[in-house]
């Protein structure tokens, strides 16, 4: 296996540009090259980049925190879209969420992702995963716990002979002259030094975007990858399936909502929240939570259940543990976090079965990308998710890999710096990263702009959001200690932007995606919302596949 | 939020300066520092790769709680997060204790 080669660059390299400067380089700057860059050390990335090593590439991994506890995966767990291969189980797993999603899944993409996740998931058990056992002597694949699983990715990363890159997160594209990806350059935070990393091909694995909501570990979530793609073009699809909320004690972050399909729901003063509940009844919970404090209380678990609750999942008794607190016993505070994109649907448009998006050589993965294909409108859990990360991963890292090795070399290859806001110099001053976060989720937290949506109030939200963006496109470069939270600001501000015009332009109750104005689901509008753009974002709409091979048939 | 780094029991090995997804902390010539405790996410990783149990993550995500060192070794707090999954010698067995199988579907 050839490793990737760093080259200290002392000295100019051949980049140029008529709209960026030339990177400079020397002192406190390393230079990589590889065939395939990931951007991401979550389950998807790590996927990707074992998938690109075992087709021979040189890979490099570059993380923004740490690769195995990075990501929403390492601190939760989740549960696995892992279904055996008997055509009945199948057709069952694949009917059974159609509905909720709003029938905007794509039959032959939810086929070949149970497939992918069937051989993926018996890779990790032969990696020494340690599932459990059950009663019948059966090993059960269904769920993973997230520092197990992440612990042990990171161990089989090393072991492909990837280079990873950890605290290095990436602020820009690199591109060249004919608009193909041509690697990325970040930073490495510990270090105080820079990278840039060529390479033909580049995964964004870089997960969904939860806007600093402190959803259990998703604040590294901020939606850098999509600001990063849309820099060279490229296109989201499903950005109005974006209001997921997550239920946490209200002082905590441990949004694993699971055990609450066990709990009571209730006002202040000890009576029921009519319709709360976990699943089909979270809107109840944010209607209550407007007009004050909610209690829930696991008190319909019995002894046996409680018992497996807490072997199961450990870190949901975190928060109660440690303010001794009895869930099944006491009830105690919970709130709404928003989960954003990262449990909803949406993220960068999907072209072809080896994950590429519209831009040559970019490839997606895990929540960047679109989960439309296998959910729709909607995801109840992380299983899916889950079963699209090692799906999409690993079809993205070979993708990557084989266009790498065939069509990316023979490129030709003068290349500019892709970044925009907080990395270019504009007429401005520097914008201030910290009140940009807080205008920002001023608009995505407030359950009745986005949870309960109308086109008065996204069109009063979008007008604040354009003119944040007008600002900060023509502000200066940001400094070191502030590019990175500048650069996360800045994705997070886009995102709200693509999710809220995409949001406007759904006329109808889909999915996740519930208009106040339109409470009924509208079949003429059974089409997926493509956005994009950042200084003028726009929508169009495309037809699912069922309508254009019904069309082909006519 | 991060509140404690024992110093009675942490070695500076630095893996919670490594491992922090969010780069709470920094290294120093001695003991690791708590310099970013805003950034921290409240994720408790750090405390399940410490192998001296010396850190404790109050649940608080909002903002720091003040936490008394003594009082918190009386409660064993220290560590509990690493046995309850498996990560601390005495409680490898557990570790494909995983019943969750059980529980979906509810």
């Amino acid at each position: 296996m050839m490793m990737p080669i760093p080259i200290v660059a002392n000295g100019g390299t051949d980049m140029n540009s008529s709209r960026t400067e030339r990177a400079s380089s020397g002192s406190g700057f390393t230079e990589f090259d590889a065939d395939v860059l990931v951007l991401g050390g979550g389950p998807a990335g790590t996927w990707a980049a074992i998938g690109a090593a075992e087709r021979g590439a040189r890979v490099i991994l570059a993380e923004k925190g740490f690769c195995g506890t990075s990501g929403a995966t390492a601190a939760a767990g989740t549960g696995v879209w892992y279904v055996d291969p008997d055509p009945a189980k199948r057709e069952a797993a694949m009917a059974s969420r159609e509905a909720l999603g709003g029938y905007l899944r794509d039959r032959r993409w939810m086929a070949r992702v149970l497939d992918r996740t069937f051989e993926n998931s018996n890779r990790i058990a032969e990696w020494g995963y340690p599932y459990p056992i059950d009663e019948n002597g059966h090993r059960q694949l269904t769920s993973l716990q997230g520092p197990e699983y992440m612990r042990l990715m990171r161990k089989r990363v090393k072991q492909s002979g990837v280079t990873i890159l950890d605290h290095s997160p990436a602020l820009e594209l690199l591109v060249d002259e004919a608009g193909a990806v041509a690697g990325a350059a970040g930073t490495r935070r510990q270090k105080q030094d820079n990278w840039l990393v060529r390479a033909p091909s580049v995964v964004i694995a870089t997960g969904g975007c939860a806007f600093l909501s402190k959803t259990l570990g998703s604040n590294v979530l901020t939606g850098d990858g999509y600001l990063m793609a849309a820099e060279l073009g490229a296109e989201f699809t499903g950005m109005e399936f974006s209001n997921a909320y997550a239920i946490a004690p209200a002082y905590g972050t441990v949004t694993k909502t699971l055990f609450y399909g066990w709990a009571t729901f209730t006002h202040e003063d000890g009576s029921v929240v009519p319709g709360a509940a976990s699943k089909g009844g979270r809107s109840a919970i944010a209607r209550a939570l407007a007009q004050g404090p909610v209690y829930a209380q696991l008190d319909q678990a019995d002894a046996s259940t409680r018992v497996t609750m807490r072997r199961s999942q450990p870190n949901f008794f975190l928060p109660h543990d440690r303010t001794g607190t009895d869930p099944f016993s006491q009830r105690f505070p919970i709130t709404l976090r928003l989960e954003g994109t990262v449990r909803g649907t949406g993220g960068l448009r999907i072209t072809d079965d080896t994950c590429a998006t519209s831009v040559a050589g970019l490839y997606a993965a895990g929540d960047a990308a679109t989960r439309e294909l296998i959910c729709g409108g909607f995801t109840g859990g992380g299983s899916h998710n889950a079963a699209w990360a090692m799906s999409s991963g690993y079809w993205a890292g070979a993708g990557a890999a084989e266009y790498a090795l065939q069509a990316g070399q023979t490129r030709p290859r003068v290349v500019s710096r892709a970044g925009t806001v907080a990395l270019r110099d504009g007429r401005d001053r520097p914008f201030s990263p910290a009140p940009l976060v807080t205008s920002v989720q001023n608009e995505v937290f407030p359950y009745d702009i986005n949870y309960f949506r109308d086109a008065d109030r996204l069109q009063a939200s979008l007008q604040h959001l354009d003119g944040l963006w007008r600002r900060i496109s023509v502000s200066g470069t940001a400094d070191a200690a502030n590019i990175l939270r500048a650069r996360e600001s800045a994705a997070m501000l886009a995102t709200a932007r693509w999710m809220y015009r995409s949001a406007l332009r759904r006329t109808e109750t889909r999915g996740m995606h519930r208009r106040e104005d339109f409470p009924r689901q509208d079949e003429r509008q059974r089409h997926y919302i493509t956005s994009g753009g950042l200084d003028e974002v726009w929508t169009s709409t495309r037809p699912t596949a069922e309508a254009i091979l019904s069309e082909a048939a006519e | 939020m991060i509140e404690v780094i024992d110093p009675e029991t942490c070695t500076s090995c630095n893996i919670c300066v490594n491992v922090c997804p969010t780069n709470v902390f920094d290294q120093t010539d001695g003991l690791p520092v708590i310099a970013r405790q805003d950034d921290c996410q409240t994720c408790f990783l750090c405390e399940l790769y410490c192998p001296e149990d010396a850190l404790f993550v109050a649940p608080f995500a909002d903002g720091p709680a003040p936490t008394d060192i003594a009082a918190l070794k009386q409660s064993g707090l220290f560590g509990s997060y690493r046995r309850s999954v498996g990560w601390s010698d005495q409680t490898r067995e557990s570790r494909g204790l995983d019943r969750s199988y059980l529980l979906f579907g509810h």
